[in-house]
């Protein structure tokens, strides 16, 4: 069983180095890839399976034990993560080698993408604060790279803005460790449970409100979510689907870890993140308002929607926190889909601008119903995935008697669905009002009746399908966050497999 | 952890704070490699003084703790790769623009305009800076 905890981080960087080796052929890398984040995603699911069935699993890396040496550990809420995010990264990586353009040629692509994967493994998989650091630097250097692989002069800029303020969040990360282990001289998660607890009050919420900024910015909230809108829009569209899906959830993982485990349940900080809740939700839907771009309009959307999350965390109720995983993983699913058809819609139409875009509708009438699915769900109509995940959320909110971030909640989902019929119906009803640029009309359509190559529609297909899946299946996915919310409030199973 | 490392750190973050603020790139590098050799200097200080920590060297008590050492080996490797990146990417802007000042959101700014009367904007030189920006994209209307 403790290989399924350390296969999804080895394997994908091996494949990443078969990957290189095999740089010659695009097909050999293509297939490593794929077989590699398939052998993950079965991985991920028996880890699950196993931990629901019989608590957390854990692992010391090289035979230490655990204050010394590296712990890895799956329980339920890191189980859950690791299989949607498999599921995204296989989808994704088949839309990129379906869609036609020069950066997924790079010979670099596959491999920096499996040093992503193995990277968002390890973040979810560990159980030890600096080695989160590492692994959180192995996503990010890897993203560094990804957005910026063309090396256009759109992607050079922005890629700037996000390289820099994501080093300056390590820097501080780097900072609050030395903080942590000269305060209680150990950087093990299950062993500063304990010890967090003994500081003197003040230390202890400086420690805290360093963690919340260190992950607050790689997880976008308010106020410090500026860089995403900017940087995430310039990169080719499966690379912006991925961070969108998976990076800022990183963040937020850490962010519900780090407070539900090491701080002691006295002290936990609800208003000030409720506030922070509401803040992030109304500017990141505000923001995206103002847009008149598809990936612009779904980035400020992100912000918006990580504010949810947040809500559910600091509710502290396990009501809340099994809304904010359900959140979780509808959100990662929703979200990539809107991106891989947003991407689909620039490919169809040439331009990922609004006032470009029109009449959609007819030339094709697949994407208008693969960009309606996911985003009526992240709206929050029955029966997607986004009614149930929300309904969980007001009901946790209303249970705990915070009506005032439950109407934030609520208002924001009317200016979520203001902003995402904005895009739907000016790119699929009505009418272009600029003329498309040069050379993007002339797209072949009786060669493509979906409105893309097909390795691009069945990825978006599928996470259109799961979303209606989530939202069915919403009883036995509901429970399981109800377990892992549990053993977020309750670490007591967490804590004896790591202390053995 | 003593007075002179934490001064040094303190110096480090000052002086790195004051560079990233700054426009050109180059000078950003730099900021950032100074903030993270603050960091690592904390780092540093927060175990325990003492002889080098080699086993057999001498009893526990009088050595040096050694993980925040290897913690902070950790993060310099780190901090150096993620600089020659930065470095590789500020070639690539000056090979672009033969300049390597970070810019403004373009895009950002053609929508903070856009709810401007069009007097205000008429004889705006900012605007025309927007309008011939290097993607070619016109001021929405």
């Amino acid at each position: 069983m403790t290989a399924l905890v350390t296969l999804p981080i080895l394997l994908p960087l091996v494949g990443a180095a078969l990957s290189i080796l095999f740089g010659r052929s695009r097909r050999v890398q293509r297939t490593i890839a794929l077989s590699t984040l398939t052998a993950v995603l079965g991985m991920a699911v028996a880890l699950l399976v196993e931990v629901d069935r019989h608590g957390p699993v854990s692992v010391q890396a090289g035979g230490w034990p655990a204050p010394v040496g590296i712990t890895l550990i799956a329980d339920r809420f890191s189980a859950i993560m690791l299989v949607v995010a498999s599921v995204m990264l296989l989808s994704v990586l088949v839309y990129a080698i379906g869609q036609p353009g020069a950066e997924r040629n790079h010979v670099g692509f596959q491999s920096i993408y499996l040093v992503l994967a193995a990277g968002v493994a390890a973040a979810f998989l560990t159980g030890d604060l600096f080695n989160l650091f590492v692994s959180i630097e192995m996503m990010l250097t890897a993203s560094y790279v990804l957005i910026t692989l063309g090396g256009r002069l759109e992607q050079v800029r922005s890629g700037m803005t996000y390289i820099v303020i994501s080093l300056l969040a390590s820097v501080l990360f780097v900072a609050m460790l030395a903080f942590v282990y000269a305060s209680t001289g150990t950087v093990n998660m299950a062993d500063l449970a304990g010890k967090v607890g003994d500081l003197p009050p003040g230390l202890r919420s400086a420690l805290a409100v360093l963690m919340l900024v260190v992950f607050g910015i790689k997880a976008a909230i308010f106020p410090l979510f500026f860089w995403l809108p900017d940087s995430y829009p310039t990169a080719p569209s499966p690379v912006t689907a991925i961070f969108a899906g998976l990076l800022t959830k990183v963040g937020v993982y850490a962010i519900i870890r780090t407070q539900t485990l090491l701080f002691p349940a006295d002290s936990r900080p609800t208003t000030l993140l409720l506030v922070l809740a509401g803040a992030t939700m109304l500017v990141g839907v505000l923001g995206a308002i103002a847009q008149g771009d598809v990936k612009r309009i779904l980035s400020f959307q992100i912000v918006s929607h990580i504010g949810y999350m947040i809500m559910g965390l600091g509710l502290f109720t396990v009501g809340g926190l099994a809304a904010a995983v359900l959140y979780t993983v509808h959100h990662i699913v929703a979200k990539t889909g809107l991106f891989l058809s947003g991407g689909l819609i620039e490919h169809a139409g040439g331009s990922s601008r609004l006032t470009r875009l029109g009449g959609m509708v007819r030339t094709a009438p697949v994407l208008a119903v693969l960009f309606l699915v996911p985003a009526l769900s992240l709206i929050g109509l029955p029966p997607f995935s986004g009614f149930v995940a929300k309904f969980a959320l007001v009901d946790a909110a209303s249970e705990r008697s915070s009506y005032g971030v439950m109407a934030v909640a609520l208002v924001v989902s009317l200016l979520t669905m203001y902003s995402l019929m904005k895009i739907w119906i000016s790119v699929f009803w009505s009418p272009a009002t600029e003329p498309a640029p040069a050379g993007a009309a002339g797209r072949d359509r009786a060669a493509e009746p979906l409105g893309g190559p097909l390795l691009m529609v069945a990825p978006t297909v599928v996470l259109a399908a799961l979303t209606v899946a989530i939202g069915l299946a919403a009883g036995p996915l509901y429970d399981l966050s109800l377990r892992a919310a549990a053993d977020l409030l309750e670490p007591s199973a967490y804590l004896e497999v790591v202390r053995g | 952890m003593t007075v002179l490392l934490a001064a040094t750190a303190a110096g480090l973050f000052g002086i790195g704070t004051y560079l990233v603020l700054q426009r050109k790139l180059s000078r950003i590098i730099i900021g950032i490699a100074l903030l993270s050799h603050g960091a690592n200097v904390l780092m540093v200080g927060s175990g325990r003084r003492g002889r080098a920590p080699i086993v057999g060297s001498g009893d526990a008590e009088s050595l040096a703790d050694p993980l925040p050492q290897a913690l902070a080996l950790t993060s310099i490797v780190i901090s150096f790769g993620v600089t020659a990146l930065l470095l590789a990417l500020a070639y690539r802007s000056w090979l672009l623009t033969s300049d390597d000042e970070v810019q403004d959101d373009l895009e950002d700014e053609r929508i903070a305009h856009r709810g401007a009367p069009d007097d205000d904007l008429a004889g705006s030189d900012e605007l025309a800076e927007i309008e011939g920006d290097p993607t070619g994209e016109e001021v929405e209307p």
